[in-house]
């Protein structure tokens, strides 16, 4: 049949979207298929060539202009969205919502609705709500990513984090995978179990009880309350990040405690598999989850993370845009 | 002014107080129940009444609603959605602009509500002044001025002290005190039920128990100061056990149940859905299944419509920082059909717990099908469907739960004193 037939190349092009992933938002690793997810993973790795080039430059987002609105601090993340669409070629305009409590959620709306009159192609969020970038999606007609919301998802996060383990090992199916920390308050927590589970890793849980939140066991993971048994044999030992700073209340009774008996130090990873990887989104609390020398050490991968933090945003940008309006 | 007499003739008469439907028809004179039965026919009834013909349809006393908020409505929306919703009695929760803490605003709700035409109203008075929970609230001078009990809002009592005194002093004038329990230390952020669902949606969660502990705080206080107490709102089995555990120690205590804690669950919140933002807050399946249990077996006395308008920008939020509340009043019966139409429980049961047990614990004359009580009285089709249409709701606000929802149920008709305000 010829090429040019236009039934045969919408058929040809609604099969490779279907095939691909045909999505207008990223909001979340929820409702992401395998196929889908291996498909960004297979991008990510195109886009680590690129970045790994003198001429980082590409042209795919050209003309496209690209918004990052974070209504919660955050460094690393945003200046890798910034940097993953300035490859792409996208304008880029940063946008840093003070975390004011003044006006609450009246301003994500009227936020949303006064960004969109802008016409961006492309919304990165941050808020510290759960649920809150997808309500924002409701009321824009770009493409939305979420860059974190809330205790909710961090898709990106968990992307990267899947790109640096099958960079590394080769594969995701069968490892054993445990997630160490404040699982309670951590979307990097959620997203990952999601999509490790997904991609047919054996996910565990490590955590004191009370950072551990109500029906986790039945989201297809083990739970462990003692570090060492938690960690034992697995092949990626995932550090979290002890978020002090949302806590309510006294969730562990001291840092000290916390590091005594559920950070990370070169000793306790002699339980984990031989030649186990360590990984952490950061940042990093040194001394609190994860000591120096295993941070810095042969095994951690954290640094990877971050290369391929800006690999995996360049792919999920591009295929955004694969859907957005003329493109 | 006098009206004419008013005969519902050829009705499914649901008498909640007997538990029973029989055919017949209902004569109402001077704003009273002058007759009712298999005898009130159009030969009986002579020509001085106007007959309506119900062919069938359901006729039962208007039902009376212990929980409503008048926040973001007018005593004329709240009327006009209660008496659609063939409510015809409702109690308004003294949190309100300004709180119902005084008489001098007791006594100015009471004027504005009855110098309008249609439902009846009933003030709620403060227990605690400003629902602060600091001070108690001035029960006999505000029982004088027309509060019918004395409650606390959404807020509960966290000082057990004034929870107590509150108690002790409601007996003095034989008050009803009224209270949502719940721990607010153990509740803390928590802004769903706790469990699976809200680890998913990366919510905080409000554990049973917090509503439990402080309901058994309440109960230790109920037997130690002999008040009457009812528990507005129960939300799972823990507190309907904890209730049923102090009638069997002779305690008078009584409970109610939100309508929306009996026909929805935690999974109706689907995507951050913050209509569905409830407090308490809506819980497992199988706790719904349980109330439902427990209201056939009396163990739950009324069902509310907890009716608590919002505006749309205290809702189109992030679900964390939404505000709580749906409504409740126009839907009540119809959502509470659903359980008739599942035969989860019968017609008559149902309606005493909006209709004949209120007016018990709040001592009121009507929500009875009987001779000489008031006129105050619905017709319904039981069965006719209908789609929820938030735009033709009569409340100001249009935060349903049911937005959408196919229900069963329309009334058609509304009496208040022999007066028609509805249909």
């Amino acid at each position: 049949m010829s090429g040019d037939c236009p039934l045969y190349t919408r058929l040809m092009a609604s099969l490779r979207a279907k095939t691909s992933f045909n999505h207008r938002h990223l909001l979340g690793i929820g409702g992401l298929s395998r196929p889908e997810i291996e498909h960004l993973l297979d991008m990510a790795d195109a886009a680590v060539k690129v970045s790994r080039q003198v001429e980082k430059k590409r042209t795919v987002l050209s003309g496209r202009t690209q918004i990052n609105l974070f209504f919660e601090a955050s460094t690393r993340t945003q200046s890798s969205f910034e940097l993953a669409g300035k490859r792409l070629g996208a304008d880029v305009m940063n946008m840093a919502v003070a975390n004011s409590s003044v006006n609450k959620g009246e301003t994500l709306i009227d936020t949303a609705v006064t960004l969109n009159a802008m016409r961006p192609d492309l919304i990165i969020v941050r808020h510290y709500c759960s649920g809150a970038v997808e309500l924002l999606a409701k009321k824009v007609s770009c493409s939305v990513v979420n860059a974190g919301d809330g205790s909710h998802e961090h898709p990106t996060q968990a992307l990267l984090d899947a790109l640096t383990i099958r960079r590394r090992l080769g594969r995701i199916d069968g490892l054993t995978v445990a997630i160490c920390g404040d699982v309670a308050h951590s979307r990097v927590a959620r997203s990952n179990m999601i999509l490790l589970t997904q991609m047919g890793a054996r996910v565990r849980v490590v955590a004191p009880s009370t950072l551990l939140p109500a029906g986790i066991e039945r989201m297809g993971v083990e739970v462990f309350r003692d570090f060492n048994k938690g960690i034992a044999g697995a092949d990626i030992v995932m550090m979290l990040r002890l978020q002090r700073e949302r806590m309510d209340g006294a969730y562990v009774p001291s840092l000290n405690e916390y590091a005594r008996f559920h950070g990370l130090t070169e000793e306790k990873l002699f339980a984990a598999a031989p030649d186990a990887l360590v990984m952490h989104p950061g940042p990093i609390n040194r001394g609190v989850e994860i000591d120096s020398d295993v941070a810095d050490g042969a095994r951690s991968l954290i640094n990877e993370q971050v290369e391929m933090g800006v690999a995996v945003r360049m792919a999920v940008l591009e295929v955004l845009a694969q859907h957005l309006p003329n493109g | 002014m006098t009206t004419r007499p008013i005969a519902l003739l050829d009705a499914r008469l649901i008498d909640p107080v007997a538990g029973t439907e029989t055919r017949g028809g209902v004569l109402v004179e001077n704003g009273l129940i002058k007759d009712v039965g298999a005898r009130v026919t159009r030969a009986n009834v002579g020509s001085s009444a106007d007959v309506i013909e119900c062919a069938g349809d359901v006729v039962s006393p208007g039902l009376i609603d212990m929980r409503a908020s008048e926040h973001r409505e007018t005593i004329q929306s709240i009327s006009k959605a209660a008496a659609a919703g063939g409510v015809t009695s409702v109690c308004v929760s003294p949190e309100s602009n300004p709180v119902l803490d005084t008489t001098a605003v007791v006594d100015f709700f009471v004027r504005r509500a009855r110098d309008h035409d249609g439902v009846r109203f009933y003030p709620i008075a403060a227990l605690t002044k400003g629902l602060a929970g600091k001070e108690i609230g001035e029960m006999g001078l505000l029982g004088q001025a027309g509060a019918i009990a004395f409650g606390n809002g959404q807020h509960s009592v966290r000082d057990t002290q004034v929870m107590r005194r509150a108690m002790t002093y409601s007996c003095d004038f034989d008050a009803l005190v009224l209270h949502v329990p719940q721990d607010a230390d153990l509740a803390a952020s928590g802004v769903m039920n706790e469990g699976e669902f809200a680890t998913r949606l990366g919510l905080m969660g409000i554990p049973r128990e917090a509503e439990v502990i402080m309901l058994d705080r309440d109960l230790r206080l109920v037997a130690m100061t002999g008040a009457r107490y009812h528990a507005e709102l129960v939300s799972t089995t823990l507190s309907v056990d904890a209730i049923s555990r102090a009638r069997a120690q002779g305690l008078n205590v009584t409970c109610g149940v939100s309508i929306n804690h009996l026909t929805l669950n935690e999974n109706d919140i689907g995507d951050y859905r913050t209509f569905l933002k409830l407090m308490p807050p809506l819980r497992h399946e199988e706790e719904r299944l349980a109330l439902v249990e427990a209201l056939n077996a009396g163990a739950i006395d009324v069902i509310v419509s907890d009716h608590c308008g919002q505006d749309v920008e205290d809702k189109r939020v992030p679900f964390a920082e939404a505000e709580a509340g749906a409504l409740g009043l126009e839907t009540m019966l119809a959502a509470a059909l659903r359980l008739v139409h599942a035969e989860q429980i019968s017609l008559p049961k149902l309606i005493r717990a909006m209709t004949s047990r209120p007016a018990e614990i709040l001592g009121l004359p009507q929500g009875r099908l009987a001779k000489g009580t008031p006129g105050d009285l619905i017709r319904f089709d039981p069965d006719e469907p209908f789609v929820v249409d938030p735009t033709k709701l009569h409340s100001r606000c249009k935060n349903t739960p049911f937005d959408e929802a196919r229900l069963q149920g329309v009334v058609k008709l509304a009496m208040v004193a022999g007066k028609i305000v509805h249909g």
